[in-house]
């Protein structure tokens, strides 16, 4: 049985509820059990007191993109270190993408991540089914024996489904079972193996460009193809401000569309490739753990995405952590895998945006709670929320706390950040998962 | 600083090193983005003297002694790989070649492996050729041997601007305010980026030129950041000849048109090929230069390539030169 905790003196911010105020928390049988003004908890036995003075205390980050590459690449990540790193973040359940060996487009393969989940995990894990078989683009999966399963949707991650028909075929499937497709909208003929954002940066330094009309094209294609079919569509990690404006217009005709931004396209540009500020002989480098599939594009993007976070386009706020070994990423710019590690500098990255202004607290915390878990539903419960009588999934932050990013320190076997060295301000102190704490920091 | 001198010993010129060698602060050759005037005039100092040893009938001065060179080339090339070669045997160092092509690197052995082999063995020098953008960069964070960039994928060729630059001056001078047209394919060329580098620091005036497929789209947009004011760029290839001082080919591969980058190869020779009558926009006394190799008849016409403003022989002879000076600058330059 878990503790009884109170969560005393913390400033309740649950976006959800509309709540913002400075109140204790009452935590009993894993469950959120009062909230209320300090010093008129219930009594209660064998309880626990936390003292959340000076701390930010909000529902479980909900993380709808991560890859946790478990089965078939443990040397990145497992379930294990995975929800590790996902509690040091401050997230209390992450939706995994299905490019995993072998993918996760069966009924065994799902039970099987659902089940090393119970066992290894420490945070809620929550499958995201593949699209078509194997990930081919070319026959679709047994989509209702997935749902059956618990996948929370269903996506081609990374080998975006290039077939028009196929897609649409997807999407009538899936609208009968009310899960969204997610799409990693790239359209690879024309990204045509890139390597970085096309722009000056990839022109000075010589690397193949990956234009924004690739993402762009396949977003105006999703949207179209959701409009017919009325089917729910969830757009992954959105990189441009064509695509933050196609989506504002198609939410305005009433197409259900949804879409995630990620804190490193939200805080880097494609310069960050040429290297950080912070090395010291300003020699040129082409920084493997910048490389990112959608890659990092320009500040006008960064503003355009922020404006959509701000008035509802965006709904969410994910990782795509994308953990990789050192080998993956120790080589050649043009050799070296996509992606970031980012489950463990999510909240510290989308601090510095509130610090300077350009976000406030509350929507940053509603895009990593309450708005997450509107896209997943309410099949796992109610997510995202400090509602009493809802699974007590609770992070506790530190809005002030200063701390410097140490890669080797991650619980991720990913140490794949471009963001190691960086001073941050913001970090989570406690994250408590049915009313289990799972992670605390000193 | 190690003297030139020739087998007997005697020292020649009288004055060297010249003073100017101050000025140098590489210990590896990368591009030329963080070369200041000073150094590449420098670099051209030592060229002179280098290109005198090139005279001698006995080719050949003890300047790198017990130093070892390795050339690792992870990609095909047949006259920069001799070229290096050939400047480190003059200067009298070991050298090793490494053809990575058929080696190790190609089953598989990572490139950082590779390279702290090669240092693990003794290399002082690498130099190296790499099929990807960025590679050296790599290499000089993991290991101590000095890296000397010989081409890496579509981003940078020092030695041969090093050497295109060096040819100019030995015709025109100073190159301030010359006018230079690059012509052909300017996105895979490291030829040219290289050059735009090199070229605007000793303030010459750079056309590129090229079908738009063939350029880089963020290429205005590197002009600007970079605050590069002296690169222009022309798609018709009359405006860039016109009044030129010098005038830079570029090679065009065949398998650019085979992935629809151009139409046909016709309508590029009838739309870009440099020939006689063309030529003729350029100033009497205008340069023409190619980096090799040259596809005679596609990019340039054979008459213009053997011509008399041809200066393309002369441009891998110097390269010899530049190659040694830029040796004899490293191995000396480092450790400081």
């Amino acid at each position: 049985m878990p503790p009884t905790l109170l969560i005393s003196g913390g400033r309740v911010l649950d976006p959800g509820q509309g709540i913002d105020k400075v109140v204790d928390l009452l935590i009993a049988k894993g469950k959120i059990a009062w909230i209320g003004a300090k010093g008129t908890a219930p009594n209660h036995p064998d309880l626990k007191t936390i003292d959340a003075r000076n701390l930010v205390v909000c529902p479980g980050f909900v993380d709808l993109h991560c890859h946790l590459r478990e089965p078939g690449f443990e040397d990145k990540e497992t379930i294990s270190t995975g929800t590790k790193a996902a509690a040091r973040g401050g997230f209390t359940t992450v939706c995994c993408m299905p490019n995993t060996n072998p993918p996760l487009d069966s009924q065994a393969s799902i039970d099987y991540v659902k089940k090393t989940a119970e066992t290894e995990g420490i945070v809620q894990v929550l499958p995201i089914g593949c699209i078509t078989k194997a990930r081919q683009g070319k026959e679709l999966t047994e989509m209702n024996e997935l749902a059956e399963a618990g996948v929370i949707g269903f996506s081609d991650d990374g080998d975006p489904v290039a077939s028009s028909r196929i897609m649409s075929l997807a999407m009538d499937y899936s609208q009968a079972l009310c899960l969204p497709i997610i799409d990693h909208c790239e359209d690879k003929e024309l990204s045509d193996g890139g390597f970085m954002n096309d722009g000056w940066v990839s022109a000075r330094l010589g690397l193949k460009g990956m234009p924004e009309a690739a993402e762009n094209i396949v977003v105006a294609r999703d949207i179209a193809l959701a409009q017919m079919t009325g089917a729910r569509l969830h757009i992954a990690h959105v990189s441009t401000e064509d695509s933050v404006e196609l989506i504002r217009r198609a939410k305005e005709k009433g197409i259900k569309v949804t879409a995630e931004v990620t804190p490193h396209h939200l805080t880097l540009t494609e310069e960050r490739v040429m290297g950080s500020q912070l090395e010291k002989n300003n020699r040129l480098t082409y920084d493997t753990n910048a490389k990112v599939n959608p890659p990092l594009r320009t500040k006008e993007a960064i503003a355009a995405l922020i404006k959509g976070l701000k008035d509802g386009t965006i709904d969410a706020i994910a990782t795509d952590h994308a953990p990789h070994t050192l080998v993956d990423k120790m080589c050649e710019f043009g050799l070296a895998a996509f992606g970031i590690s980012g489950l463990e500098t999510a909240l510290a990255c989308l601090m510095g945006l509130v610090h300077s202004g350009q976000l406030d607290l509350r929507t940053m915390i509603s895009k990593l709670t309450f708005e997450p878990a509107r896209v997943i539903g309410t099949r796992y419960g109610e997510l995202g929320t400090l509602k009493t009588g809802c699974r007590a999934d609770v992070t506790l932050f530190d809005p002030n706390k200063e701390w410097i990013v140490d890669s080797r320190e991650f619980a991720s076997k990913g140490k794949n950040t471009p963001f190691d060295g960086y001073h941050f301000k913001g970090k989570v102190r406690m994250t408590v998962v049915a009313g289990q704490p799972v992670y605390k920091s000193e | 600083m190690r003297t030139v001198e020739s087998s007997s010993g005697t020292a020649t010129p009288d004055t060297f090193p010249p003073p100017s060698i101050a000025v140098w602060q590489h210990s590896h050759v990368l591009d030329l983005d963080d070369f200041t005037r000073e150094e590449i005039e420098l670099v051209f100092e030592i060229a002179d003297a280098m290109a005198e040893v090139l005279t001698r009938e006995v080719k050949k001065v003890p300047t790198l002694r017990g130093k070892t060179v390795v050339t690792l080339f992870c990609e095909p090339s047949t006259r920069t790989r001799a070229s290096f070669e050939l400047a480190a045997k003059n200067l009298s160092a070991d050298t090793v070649s490494i053809d990575a092509s058929k080696s190790s690197v190609a089953k598989g052995e990572s490139l950082i492996d590779s390279l702290r082999t090669i240092q693990a063995l003794g290399a002082d020098i690498i130099v190296m050729r790499h099929s990807q953008s960025g590679a050296p960069y790599l290499a000089a964070q993991h290991v101590n041997s000095s890296i000397i960039n010989a081409g890496d994928g579509w981003h940078a060729h020092p030695s041969q601007a090093l050497l295109d630059l060096y040819t100019i001056c030995r015709h025109l001078g100073k190159p301030d305010n010359l006018k230079i047209a690059i012509i052909g394919d300017i996105m895979h060329s490291r030829v040219a980026r290289s050059n735009i580098w090199g070229m605007t620091t000793m303030g010459a005036k750079v056309v590129l030129c090229s079908p738009s497929t063939l350029l880089p789209r963020g290429l205005n947009d590197f002009i600007a950041n970079c605050q590069l004011p002296k690169v222009s760029i022309e798609n018709k290839i009359e405006p860039a000849l016109e009044n030129a001082d010098v005038v830079m080919l570029l090679r065009l591969q065949m398998e650019r048109q085979q992935s629809g980058l151009l139409p046909s190869l016709r309508e590029y020779i009838q739309h870009y090929q440099l020939t006689t009558e063309r030529l003729s926009l350029a100033k009497s006394n205008v340069l023409v230069m190619h980096p090799g190799p040259i596809n005679e008849g596609i990019e340039i016409s054979p008459e213009v390539a053997h011509g008399t403003q041809s200066v393309i022989e002369e441009q891998v002879t110097n390269g010899v030169a530049i190659r040694m000076a830029l040796l004899y600058l490293i191995a000396g330059g480092k450790n400081k």
